[in-house]
């Protein structure tokens, strides 16, 4: 029914930008994001657009502007990656707190220092308590899939909150991959037309946006907030579900690979699930009942179908292609372990930290953790709780070896 | 041109009842400024006084609307909300004429949104960013920026045994802003209104951005008596340390020149931010102080000359 076309990630994501026909892009530039907001220029250099462009002076204004495009009343998107998220930091929470249905693509970037352009979760892990929905591309097709999703959920009035859409710098963003587009009409429909509540430029209903918001009120808007992200699992799930019926594609809060009988499984985010998906083909060509486990959503968390898809796995690895100094593990590892508190079944529970800076994960790296997982099912005891993985000496931090 | 009659005719945009300072600058200088608008008005506000005295849920000052979202990006913030107007009425869904302003104070404008502030001027937006120069963080209790006058006692750069106050000049903002060849940039006092609503009117009516610098005393900051800001203001003016000045796209217009420049100490001697100053080993800093605003009096005539 679509189009097959080859494309990067990046320029799969800024197609489906042109096709929404967003009102107002704010946007810097960052590696490896650039590429988003280069090829929309283009777009609207073209024509092809009606969008209104502002190539700001950082990544700090391209997210104000974007506060101050939303509450004037208009459907806003943006792009970055890492350091430019870490300088939006303060206006993420701003955006969410104001409730304003801004889309970010985010293209997933290790943090400096030290500096590295390559990918890994540490900028949006980072961003996990800032109030906006988080949603985790495998790859371009899904990249943009997703990007197509996140108009839709931030701007249903049940949820009213931006979301970012993250796919792996370079894996995904900078790769040539083959994806099916949907047509312009059929994008542009399922968007649909974006509804401003109380916008500012309705001057004849002047509103104040911002207001000092002290002991007496600020908990019971901190709630609302709240609710507005529970309220966001069901609208993900139905806008999921929509979409797939239009594209024959999608999945909804994570994704499954064999899990039905698995015995051990991985946990994985993002591009490294397509590493982990030839493991499992070749392990259970042998026999063994292995499997994957890769969360789609990760905010909303949705801690109730990911534990019961996990309850009947003896052991489980949780992937971490972030760390969260001085906590037990990485943060997906927390999510989970949480999430399984309650569970009455429960897998015995490890976390590898890999991919750091780009740092490649290969094939045999996932078999080792795999049989790791065998022992632990088999013995039922663990070695170490959580670890770095492909991860050399001391010596090697010297610039030895 | 503006009449004074009419001008008071018309409902202040920032309403009574908010909870500014007795004697600050600030509110008059706003409602000076929004009345003279020929079309309704958009407002961005930095954090500051002037957002935190203004607004506490569920109420507000604001006949119009108005968003605040942070310190540094009123700037940016007005940007955003200037292109989105642009893109609305490209697509036909607006068609009035709208005016947007951001207010900043010395903090938000000076310092910590002064990239911000200059990335949206660079950019074109139709907009008028006013600041409302106190001379120091007043909203968080008197620290010192760098608008603060050389020799200024704040919480930052106290007048102590051996510093006597601040030790660095003051930025010159308003010619950094000119720098940047937008149309229109003016520096204004509350004291005199005409001239404060003719460059807002000017301001509004050009087709960029525009800037104007207004000096706001502040009597907790400044620590002088609520009855004199508008007195102070004038004095300000009167000895040259605030020169009422414009330049449109690029000329130099000095507004007012007075008859006799007042000596500094005029202005200096009711602000107890100064006192320090006044102690007879001090006497160089007030020389110097004197001579740096003689200075930059006969470099700012020059500029007007050109």
């Amino acid at each position: 029914m679509g189009k097959l076309v080859a494309l990067t990630g990046n320029i799969a994501v800024a197609t489906a930008m042109r096709q929404i026909n967003p009102d107002v892009c704010a946007a810097y530039p960052i590696t490896p994001s650039t590429q988003v907001m280069e090829q929309f220029s283009e777009y609207v250099a073209d024509g092809l657009v009606d969008t209104e462009l502002i190539a700001t002076e950082s990544e700090h204004s391209a997210m104000s502007a974007c506060i101050g495009a939303a509450a004037a009343g208009g459907r806003v998107m943006t792009a970055t990656s890492s350091q430019g998220l870490a300088l939006m930091w303060e206006m993420l929470y701003i955006a969410a707190g104001m409730r304003f249905p801004i889309t970010l693509a985010c293209v997933n970037r290790a943090l400096s220092a030290p500096i590295n352009i390559h990918g890994d979760h540490s900028d949006s892990m980072g961003a996990r308590d800032s109030g906006w929905i988080q949603i985790y591309a495998e790859n371009a097709q899904e990249a943009y899939d997703n990007q197509i999703q996140t108009v839709r959920i931030a701007e249903h009035m049940d949820v009213r909150l931006p979301v970012m859409s993250c796919m792996d710098g370079f894996i995904t963003s900078h790769a040539i991959d083959s994806l099916e587009l949907l047509d312009d009409k059929t994008v542009r429909d399922f968007a649909g037309e974006y509804k401003a509540t109380h916008p500012l430029l309705d001057v004849e209903h002047p509103v104040t946006y911002g207001a000092l918001d002290l002991q007496d009120y600020f908990m019971e808007h901190k709630r609302a907030q709240a609710e507005a992200m529970k309220n966001s699992r069901k609208v993900i799930l139905d806008v999921a579900r929509e979409y797939k019926k239009l594209s024959g594609r999608g999945f909804e809060y994570f994704e499954e690979y064999y899990m039905d009988d698995a015995e051990i499984a991985i946990v994985i985010l993002s591009s490294a699930a397509g590493t982990v998906k030839v493991v499992v083909d070749a392990m259970r060509a042998k026999g063994e009942k292995v499997g994957l486990l890769r969360p789609r959503v990760f905010r909303p968390f949705p801690y109730n179908e990911l534990s019961d898809a996990l309850s009947n796995v003896k052991a489980v690895a949780i992937m971490d292609r972030a760390d969260s100094h001085g906590a037990e593990g990485g943060p997906l590892f927390m999510e989970f372990k949480s999430a399984l508190y309650n569970n009455k079944k429960q897998p015995i529970m490890i976390n590898k930290i890999f991919g750091l800076g780009g740092r490649d994960l290969m094939l045999p790296d996932i078999e080792t953790v795999y049989r790791e997982l065998r022992d632990i099912k088999n013995t039922g005891k663990i070695r170490t709780v959580s670890e770095y993985i492909t991860v050399r000496g001391e010596e090697a931090a010297y610039g030895k070896a | 041109m503006a009449k004074l009659k009419d001008l008071i005719q018309k409902e202040p945009i920032m309403e009574g009842g908010h909870r500014m300072c007795l004697g600050c600058g600030a509110p008059i200088i706003v409602n000076l400024i929004l009345r003279t608008s020929d079309a309704p008005v958009v407002l961005a506000n930095a954090t500051g006084c002037l957002e935190v005295a203004s607004t506490i849920f569920p109420f507000t000052a604001w006949r119009a609307p108005w968003i605040h979202s942070a310190f540094e990006n009123a700037a940016a913030t007005a940007s955003g909300i200037e292109t989105m107007y642009r893109a609305l009425r490209k697509k036909g869904k607006i068609n009035k004429k709208i005016n947007f302003v951001a207010f900043g104070g010395d903090g938000g404008t000076y310092d910590i949104g002064f990239q911000s502030l200059s990335g949206a001027l660079e950019r074109g937006h139709r907009f008028l960013y006013v600041c409302y120069d106190n001379g120091a963080y007043m909203n968080t209790g008197v620290q010192r920026s760098s608008s603060t006058p050389f020799g200024a006692s704040t919480t930052t750069s106290p007048a102590g045994v051996v510093i006597q106050g601040k030790l660095q000049k003051r930025k010159d903002l308003t010619k950094i802003v000119v720098a940047h060849n937008i149309p229109y940039v003016a520096q204004a006092s509350p004291h005199n209104w005409l001239d404060l609503t003719k460059k807002a009117e000017k301001a509004f009516s050009v087709d960029g951005p525009s800037f104007i610098n207004v000096v706001s005393p502040c009597p907790p900051g400044w620590k002088s008596e609520a009855k004199d800001t508008i007195g102070l203001s004038k004095i300000a003016v009167d000895t040259c340390f605030w020169p009422l000045y414009e330049v449109e796209n690029g000329k130099y217009t000095i507004n007012y020149k007075p008859k006799e420049k007042l000596p500094i100490d005029a202005w200096l001697k009711p602000q107890g931010r100064f006192r320090h100053l006044f102690k007879p080993e001090n006497a160089e800093l007030l020389k110097q102080i004197q001579q740096d605003i003689d200075k930059e009096w006969e470099a700012l005539q020059r500029l007007a000359s050109l």
